[in-house]
């Protein structure tokens, strides 16, 4: 590279701002997907997939049964009463599961909530598909109202055999502010 | 020699429209010497607090905040700015060039640095106080729970970044460009080379911590959720952003120090310095592997077994060149007539002290017992180990040193000597106990402790407040010198010095090397 011909001082400040400009880039269009990228695929952080899950092939494992426990957490602050209605089920792997989650706003104002999911054993994650979920999308409550939310999954036939509990935590964030957030810039 | 045709401008003007390298390395050096006293303000009030368990002098949040501050003006106001001084002041003495190869630029990589600091301090007086999450900021302590003011703290990081990344491509540019003839790479002294590799970690590294500030100013203030769980993203990833860059700093930091020490040795040792290639070719491996180690900082965040093994296996291996380095410089010393100046007595006390520093380092690295150790005053008492004692001692060593001949006239070696052993007991004395109550598990940046760590805790405050003060010492002595120290002008002011900046008269003149010398 010799954008300015003969002068080296200038060309060597020339491929430094090149690197300079490149690690900033970087920072964004590879270190933050790619971050997402593997934590979505390995199941790191017991993050499961944020999408559908589209179901491919049905066969139950009728041999064995795993335990799947839900816990539910509120962020620092989020008032609301949240939680699952049945704390524990043993299901085969392979089944389709339902259950249900309820929420209620106690407070006299609306306000919009997002759950999200991890899953313990981390190993476990890449494992626990669901096909419904009422963390795929934001809940927006009025004021007192309550709300019953489905989930539906379906833990792999392929689950190590060694994993005979999973926990299904939930961590309920009022988004509230940044809705609004979002609306008003609009 | 040529000084009644281009001598310095009268009055202020000299300093604010400098392009001296030598005038803009003498501010660099009083600029981080200020930020260094203000920064170890913050220290003495956070021992003074932690003097005695229970609340004595200042509340919980304000102490966060001095934890915050002191790092923040240690790392980017005082270590950084006053090695970039030094790189001013010295690489175009050692390759014989007559100035850095980008003047203009260099006076506004340093005058960047006065108002972003006295951006970032004013935010101590602003409503909801200045940034008290620590100096490594993790989300969402500095996002969701920060204070106001850490917006004004993001833009003071860009404009540190600015002029580092400025600072660091002007030092590449010169040494690649302006290099005696005959000069090749392979006779660069170490200093050079330190900082040559340095240059190239921050010009990689400082556009990642840009970066870093920019996705807490989007999530701040635009509804972006790079760190937010609650919008999809992830407080993890801070993590991960921030020690990609926190790692090769850490390396930015010392690795000048490396360089100063391995010109200071050989010449108290008066032998040439040991295994010049490997020291060149250890520098270069550290700097590699701190771009893959940066995870070894948060074994404890829940990564799978194979990561915290890679990072774990990583980290052991710094351990090989920094070992040649430790190496070289013992058997520099080897046999060698050896004297003991003050800049030698702070090379040695640097060598022994870094090498703790390094040993509790191995300690830390080693993943199952990091979950023990992190986050403990085992950790304060690790880093400042290899900060001050590294990266400060070098930086006193290399004062003593180099001053001389800088302005002519010689420090007071008995004070130089005392200013040596008070810091130097000062400093074991604030520093090891820490590891004693870290162990048994005290933990970092609280206010307040239980009551069985109050003895060496008192212990470590005491042992601070002599550091503090070796350090006016320091000032008065080198205030002395430059004012009515004895006039000296032999070119070599330590006999066994090698090196081009030793042929040129003393005190330097202003302009120096108009003609590149010969090196054979």
């Amino acid at each position: 590279m010799q954008l300015f011909g003969d002068n080296p001082v200038l060309n060597t400040v020339a491929k430094m701002v090149t690197v300079v400009i490149g690690m900033f880039a970087f920072v964004f269009v590879v270190m933050v997907p790619l971050y997402n990228v593997l934590c979505d695929a390995l199941g790191i952080n017991g993050k499961t997939s944020g999408e559908r899950y589209e179901v491919v092939q049905i066969q139950v494992d009728e041999s064995r049964e795993v335990t799947i426990q839900f816990v539910t957490t509120n962020n620092e602050g989020m008032p609301w009463e949240f939680g699952p209605t049945t704390t524990m089920m043993k299901v085969h792997p392979g089944a389709v599961n339902d259950t249900v989650f309820y929420a209620r706003n106690p407070l006299s104002r609306d306000m919009v909530a997002q759950a999200v999911p991890s899953i313990s054993p981390s190993r476990a994650a890449e494992y626990f598909h669901k096909t419904e979920c009422f963390c795929f999308d934001q809940q927006a409550l009025q004021a007192q109202q309550s709300v019953e939310m489905p989930l539906q999954f379906i833990v792999d036939q392929d689950l190590p055999r060694d994993i005979t509990t999973i926990t299904l935590s939930y961590t309920l964030f009022d988004v509230t502010d940044m809705v609004k957030d979002v609306v008003a810039s609009r | 020699m040529n000084d009644h045709h281009h001598g310095p401008a009268k009055g202020l003007k000299r300093w604010l429209f400098a392009t001296n390298h030598k005038d803009i390395g003498t501010m660099y050096l009083w600029f981080s010497f200020s930020m260094f006293i203000l920064g170890g303000t913050f220290a003495m009030i956070i021992r003074a607090e932690l003097f005695q368990p229970g609340l004595q002098l200042v509340e919980p949040g304000f102490f966060n905040q001095m934890t915050t501050m002191h790092g923040l003006v240690m790392v980017f106001g005082a270590i950084m700015p006053s090695f970039v001084g030094l790189a001013n002041w010295m690489i175009p003495l050692m390759i014989g060039a007559p100035d850095m190869a980008l003047p203009r630029m260099n006076n506004w990589s340093f005058w960047i640095l006065p108002p972003t600091f006295l951006l970032l301090a004013s935010t101590l007086f602003m409503e909801g106080g200045g940034p008290a999450f620590g100096w490594t900021f993790y989300a969402p302590l500095s996002t969701t729970y920060a204070p106001p003011s850490v917006t004004f703290f993001i833009f003071a990081i860009h404009l540190l970044g600015l002029s580092s990344i400025m600072g660091s491509i002007n030092i590449v540019a010169t040494v690649m460009n302006l290099r005696a003839p005959g000069m090749t790479y392979m006779k660069m002294p170490l200093f050079v080379w330190t900082w040559f590799i340095t240059a190239y970690l921050l010009i990689a590294v400082m556009p990642v911590l840009a970066g870093l500030v920019t996705m807490m100013l989007m999530d701040i203030h635009f509804g972006t959720s790079f760190f937010s769980a609650a919008g999809g993203g992830d407080p993890v990833l801070f993590q991960h952003v921030f020690w990609f860059f926190g790692h090769p700093e850490v390396y930015i930091i010392i690795l000048p120090a490396f360089g100063v020490v391995s010109q200071i040795i050989p010449t108290f040792a008066r032998k040439r310095l040991f295994g010049y290639d490997s020291m060149v070719y250890a520098t270069a491996s550290i700097a590699f592997l701190s771009f893959i180690v940066w995870a070894h900082h948060m074994y404890t965040v829940g990564m799978p077994v194979a990561g915290e093994l890679f990072f774990m296996y990583a980290t052991l291996l710094i351990a090989v060149p920094t070992g040649v380095k430790v190496f070289n410089w013992v058997t520099t010393m080897w046999r060698g007539a050896l004297t003991f100046e003050t800049p030698m007595l702070f090379c040695i006390g640097f060598i022994i002290l870094f090498t703790i520093g390094g040993f509790t380092g191995l300690m830390l690295a080693i993943a199952p017992s990091d979950f023990q150790y992190h986050d403990s005053y085992f950790v304060v008492a690790h880093f400042h180990y290899v900060m001050v004692a590294g990266a400060v001692f070098s930086m006193s060593a290399a004062i003593y040193y180099w001053l001389p001949k800088w302005c002519g006239k010689m420090y007071s070696e008995g004070m130089g000597k005392a200013h040596f052993w008070i810091s130097f007991i000062g400093f074991n004395m604030a520093f090891f106990p820490q590891h004693f109550v870290g162990l048994a598990g005290m933990p970092r940046r609280i206010p307040d402790y239980a009551l069985q760590f109050a003895d060496f805790n008192m212990m470590s405050s005491i042992g601070a407040f002599i550091y503090g003060l070796s350090q006016i010492l320091f000032l008065f002595n080198v205030i002395a010198t430059i004012r009515g120290g004895k006039r000296i002008s032999d070119e070599k002011v330590w006999e066994g010095a090698e090196g081009l900046e030793w042929t040129l008269p003393t005190p330097v003149p202003f302009h120096t090397f108009s003609v590149p010398p010969q090196v054979r």
